[in-house]
C-alpha cells in the first residue's frame, strides 16, 4: 500500500466547505451558548448567551436551507444513501485495522466522498438530529406566538418536552462533534483530513484511477 | 504534480477571502432577516428609524407629552367660601352649593361606605341597587374583612381606624371634601375645636377676638383647592395599618417626594406624576384595587381604549414595549412588568414584615414597653407584640389576576395550618394571570377555638387591648361590634397577607436581570413550579445521560488515540 503514491484530489467544492466550516463554527457558538443558558457555567452572561443563540440559531436555519438546495440541485443527496456495503469492514477497520497499520477499506472519491459509517452517520445526523434540533429550536424561540391555543396540537405539548429534546439532541451533537473532530486526525497525516476540508483537496492513495475531469486544472 | 502545487496554494488564499466575504455577506443578511422576524405584524414602532428608545418608551413618552393639567377655577375668589366657618360641615355645604352632586356621588363610593360587596364595590352597576350592596358586609373594613395589621375596624366603632375616614365625624355626617382636595395641611379638626370653645365664651371679647383669627386661618386654608396630590391619597395610604410604611411595602411618604430612581414615575426630577395621573376617576369612583375586583381586569392600550377605567403599564407603553426582536417581549403575556421593574419594595423607608400579636401584653414594672430596632421602628410594643420591619424587600411572586380572595371573620379556617388572610388569585393556565410581585406580610392573631374564625378585638379607645391588655375583654367588645360570637376561647394562628406591588418602579437600568430568575437553585421564582424554565429546570436523567454520553466520547477517542499512538499506525510508518 505504501508503495502507492499519494495523490490529492479535488472532492470538496467550495460551497461545500463554506457550508461545512460555517455550520461547524455556528454549531460549536452554538452548544457553547446553549450549554451556558442550561446553566452549566458562565461565560457571556445570560443575557447575552440567549441573544447568541438565537441570532445564531436562526442563521443557521437559513444556511441549512441552503445547504438542502445545493444537496437536491447538485445530487450530492445520493452521498448520503445508507448502505451496507463494507459497513462491517470500516467498523473493523477502525477497531481493529487502525492498530496494525492497515489500509482503510474505502477509498474516497468524488462519486462516494463517505465511507458507509460516515454515510449512516451523516444521514442521521442531517436528516433526524439536525433537523429534531432545529424544529425543537424554532419551538421554543416561538412559543409565545402559539403558546396559547393557535396550534391545539402544539399547544398541548409543555415546553418541557420541547426543552428536554432540544437538550438531548445538543448533548449527542457535543458527542459527535468530538468524535468527528477526532476522526479527522485518523488520515494520512494528523492534520491532512482537515486540510483537504479546507482546500478541498483531499489527499488520497493513487489505486483508484483518477479521471481526467477530476484532476486539478480543470478547477484552477 | 508541480502545476497542481501552485494551483493549490493560490486557491487556498483565493478560497479563505472567499470564504470570508461569503460570510460577512451572509452573517449580514442574516441580521436583516434576524432583526426584521419581530418587528413584523401588529408593532408600530419598527416602522420608526428611531432605535435609541425602546418602542414602550417612545409611547409612554408621547402619551404624557404634555405635562401640566391646568384648572380653570381659583377657589380663594368663590364667594361661598370667603365666609366665617363655625364647623367642618359648614365648609361641605359650601362645596355643595356649587358641586351640588359631589356628595351623593361620594356617599356610593368605597372610600365611604368601606365596603366591597361582591360587586366590587361598584355602585354605579344598575343590577344591584345600592341599599343591597351597602348590606352586603362580607367584604371591606367597614364589613366582615379582617388583615393581620390592626385586624379589624370592628365595623367603623374602632376610632383610632376612622381618622382615616372621609367624613368630618367618622363615618356619620358630611363628607369632608377637603380630605382629598385641600391642599393646605391645616389642621381643621383642632382648629374647629378651639372656635367652638372660644364662641362658648360669649362674653368674652378677646376670646372673640382669638375666634376670629382662627376663622380667618380657616378661610386662607379653604381657599386653596385642588386635584387630590400626593400627600391626600398618602395621608391614609402611605400610613395604613398605624404608620408610615406599615402595610404595602410600596407606598409610604417616600413617595410625597420621590426622585425618580425610587419612582421613575412619580420621581420629582422625573414625570413627577400625582397618583390620579394613573388613578383615574370616574363620578369620584377612584380606580384601583378593591378586595375581590382585578385591579386590571384587561391590559389595554390608550389605543384601544382612551377611557379605560384605569391607566396601567400597557395603557401608555403597549404589550410589546421592549426593543424589536427583543426576548423580552416574549415574557409579557406570563410576566407582569412589575415583576422585573420593581426589583425591590420599601427602598426608601422600611415596612413591617411581620406582626406577632401572641407576644403583647408583656410588661416591664407593671408597665408596657417598647423595642426600637434598627432601622427606628419598634420592634417591640406591649400593646402590639412583635414586630419585624424591612428594607429592599424582594418580593414574593405569584401568579395572579389581578385579585385576592380573602379569608374574612365569618370564614371557617384550619388553625394547623397558615391562614391565608388574603392570597392572590390566579392560575399559569390562565391567559389572564401573570406573575406578580407581592408583599407577603406575615402575623400570627387571635383566632375563635370553638368556632374556627378570626376574631376582631377592639384595639383603641377605654376598653380597648390597647388600653386594657386584657385579650378575653377586647376580643368580646370586639366581635359584638361586627356583630359576630365569640365562643371565650381564643389562641393564636400564623396568618399571611398579600400587597401586590405595583409603585415604586425602578429606572430601566435597575430592572431585574435574566439569571435572577432564569438560574438553578437560587432565583426568584424557586417557589413557581409546573412549568419549564430556561436555565432554571432541567431533566436530571438527561442531564445525567448527556454528559455520560460527552465523557464516554471524551473516554472513547482519548483510548481509541492512546492506542493508535503505541501501535503501528503512530509509528508514523504509513507516511
Amino acid at each position: 500500500m505504501s508503495d502507492n503514491k499519494i495523490i490529492k484530489i479535488y472532492l470538496y467544492t467550495k460551497f461545500e466547505r463554506f457550508w461545512h466550516w460555517l455550520q461547524a463554527a455556528m454549531i460549536i457558538i452554538l452548544l457553547i451558548t446553549g450549554i451556558e443558558i442550561h446553566g452549566a457555567f458562565t461565560l457571556l452572561g445570560y443575557e447575552t448567551a440567549v441573544e447568541v443563540h438565537n441570532f445564531i440559531g436562526l442563521s443557521w436555519l437559513i444556511l441549512f436551507a441552503f445547504f438542502v438546495f445545493w444537496l437536491f440541485t447538485t445530487g450530492e443527496w445520493r452521498q448520503y444513501i445508507p448502505t451496507t456495503k463494507k459497513l462491517f469492514s470500516v467498523i473493523v477497520y477502525y477497531s481493529v485495522g487502525i492498530f496494525q497499520g492497515k489500509p482503510h477499506p474505502v477509498q474516497k472519491s468524488p462519486g462516494a466522498k463517505h465511507n458507509p459509517l460516515q454515510r449512516l452517520t451523516y444521514l442521521a445526523l442531517s436528516a433526524m438530529l439536525l433537523p429534531i434540533q432545529m424544529t425543537t429550536g424554532v419551538l421554543y424561540y416561538t412559543w409565545n406566538l402559539w403558546g396559547g391555543a393557535a396550534i391545539p396540537l402544539l399547544s398541548a405539548m409543555p415546553l418541557l418536552f420541547v426543552a428536554i429534546l432540544h437538550t438531548l439532541v445538543a448533548f449527542m451533537l457535543l458527542s459527535f462533534l468530538i468524535v468527528h473532530v477526532y476522526m479527522t486526525t485518523t488520515g494520512h497525516s494528523l492534520f491532512s483530513h482537515i486540510s483537504g476540508m479546507i482546500t478541498g483537496w483531499e489527499e488520497i492513495y493513487e489505486t483508484t484511477k483518477v479521471q481526467e475531469w477530476e484532476l486539478p486544472a480543470r478547477h484552477k | 504534480m508541480e502545476n497542481r502545487k501552485i494551483s493549490n496554494k493560490l486557491s487556498i488564499l483565493n478560497q479563505l477571502i472567499i470564504v470570508m466575504l461569503f460570510s460577512l455577506f451572509y452573517l449580514g443578511v442574516a441580521d436583516a432577516i434576524y432583526a426584521s422576524t419581530e418587528t413584523q405584524g401588529k408593532n408600530i414602532a419598527a416602522q420608526d428609524t428611531n432605535r435609541e428608545d425602546a418602542p414602550g418608551r417612545k409611547f409612554a413618552k408621547q402619551a404624557v407629552k404634555r405635562e401640566h393639567r391646568w384648572i380653570t377655577t381659583d377657589h380663594s375668589k368663590h364667594e361661598a367660601l370667603k365666609k366665617d366657618f363655625m364647623s367642618g360641615y359648614e365648609i361641605t355645604k359650601a362645596c355643595l352649593s356649587c358641586h351640588s352632586e359631589a356628595s351623593s356621588q361620594f356617599h356610593k363610593t368605597i372610600h365611604w361606605t368601606w365596603l366591597a360587596s361582591e360587586n366590587g364595590g361598584n355602585l354605579d352597576n344598575k343590577n344591584i341597587s345600592t341599599q343591597d350592596n351597602k348590606k352586603d358586609r362580607r367584604y371591606g373594613k367597614a364589613g366582615y374583612s379582617v388583615n393581620n395589621f390592626c385586624i379589624s375596624s370592628n365595623n367603623m366603632q374602632d376610632k383610632a381606624c376612622l381618622s382615616c375616614h372621609t367624613g368630618w365625624n367618622g363615618k356619620n355626617g358630611e363628607v369632608n371634601c377637603l380630605k382629598c382636595h385641600g391642599m393646605s395641611t391645616f389642621n381643621y379638626k383642632e382648629a374647629f375645636e378651639d372656635i367652638k370653645a372660644f364662641a362658648a365664651e360669649t362674653d368674652d371679647p378677646e376670646s372673640k377676638e382669638i375666634m376670629k383669627e382662627i376663622q380667618a386661618e380657616v378661610k386662607e386654608a379653604v381657599g386653596k383647592i385642588g386635584l387630590p396630590q400626593r400627600n391626600n391619597c398618602g395621608e391614609c395610604h402611605f400610613k395604613g395599618g398605624g404608620g408610615d410604611g406599615v402595610k404595602h411595602g410600596d407606598l409610604d411618604t417616600s413617595l410625597i417626594k420621590p426622585n425618580r430612581n425610587l419612582d421613575v414615575h412619580m420621581g420629582v426630577d422625573g414625570k413627577n406624576f400625582t397618583c390620579t395621573r394613573c388613578h383615574t376617576t370616574t363620578n369620584h369612583n377612584i380606580a384601583g384595587r378593591i378586595y375581590t375586583n382585578p385591579a386590571v381586569e384587561i391590559n389595554k392600550s390608550l389605543l384601544e381604549d382612551d377611557l379605560a377605567p384605569k391607566i396601567t403599564c400597557v395603557s401608555c407603553h403597549s404589550e410589546t414595549p421592549h426593543k424589536t426582536a427583543s426576548k423580552m417581549n416574549d415574557h409579557t403575556n406570563k410576566v407582569a412588568c412589575q415583576s422585573c421593574h420593581i426589583p425591590e419594595f420599601a427602598r426608601v423607608n422600611p415596612t413591617k414584615m411581620s406582626w406577632d400579636w401572641s407576644k403583647a401584653g408583656k410588661v416591664k414594672d407593671g408597665k408596657p414597653y417598647s423595642i426600637v430596632g434598627d432601622l427606628g421602628k419598634d420592634t417591640y410594643l406591649s400593646i402590639k407584640g412583635e414586630m419585624i420591619w424591612e428594607k429592599n424587600v424582594k418580593p414574593k411572586y405569584f401568579w395572579s389576576n389581578g385579585s385576592q380572595t380573602s379569608t374574612t371573620a365569618v370564614d371557617v379556617i384550619d388553625p394547623s395550618t397558615v391562614v391565608k388572610v388574603s392570597q392572590p388569585v390566579g392560575d399559569m393556565n390562565d391567559p389572564n394571570s401573570r406573575i406578580f410581585p407581592f408583599k407577603l406580610h406575615k402575623g400570627k392573631q387571635p383566632y375563635d377555638k370553638v368556632h374556627k374564625t378570626l376574631l376582631a378585638p377592639l384595639l383603641s379607645g377605654e376598653k380597648g387591648y390597647w388600653t386594657t391588655l386584657n385579650w378575653d375583654e377586647s376580643i368580646k367588645i370586639g366581635n359584638e361590634m361586627v356583630g359576630l360570637p365569640f365562643s371565650g376561647e381564643y389562641d393564636f394562628v400564623e396568618t399571611t397577607y398579600v400587597f401586590p406591588i405595583t409603585h415604586m418602579v425602578a429606572p430601566k437600568e435597575k430592572a431585574l436581570k435574566c439569571v435572577e430568575c432564569h438560574i438553578n437553585n437560587s432565583g426568584r421564582l424557586e417557589e413557581l413550579t409546573g412549568f419549564y424554565m430556561p436555565g432554571r429546570d432541567k431533566a436530571s436523567i438527561i442531564d445525567s445521560f448527556g454528559w455520560l454520553a460527552v465523557l464516554a466520547s471524551l473516554a472513547g477517542v482519548t483510548l481509541h488515540g492512546l492506542g493508535r499512538f503505541f501501535t503501528r499506525n503512530g509509528n508514523g510508518k504509513d507516511k
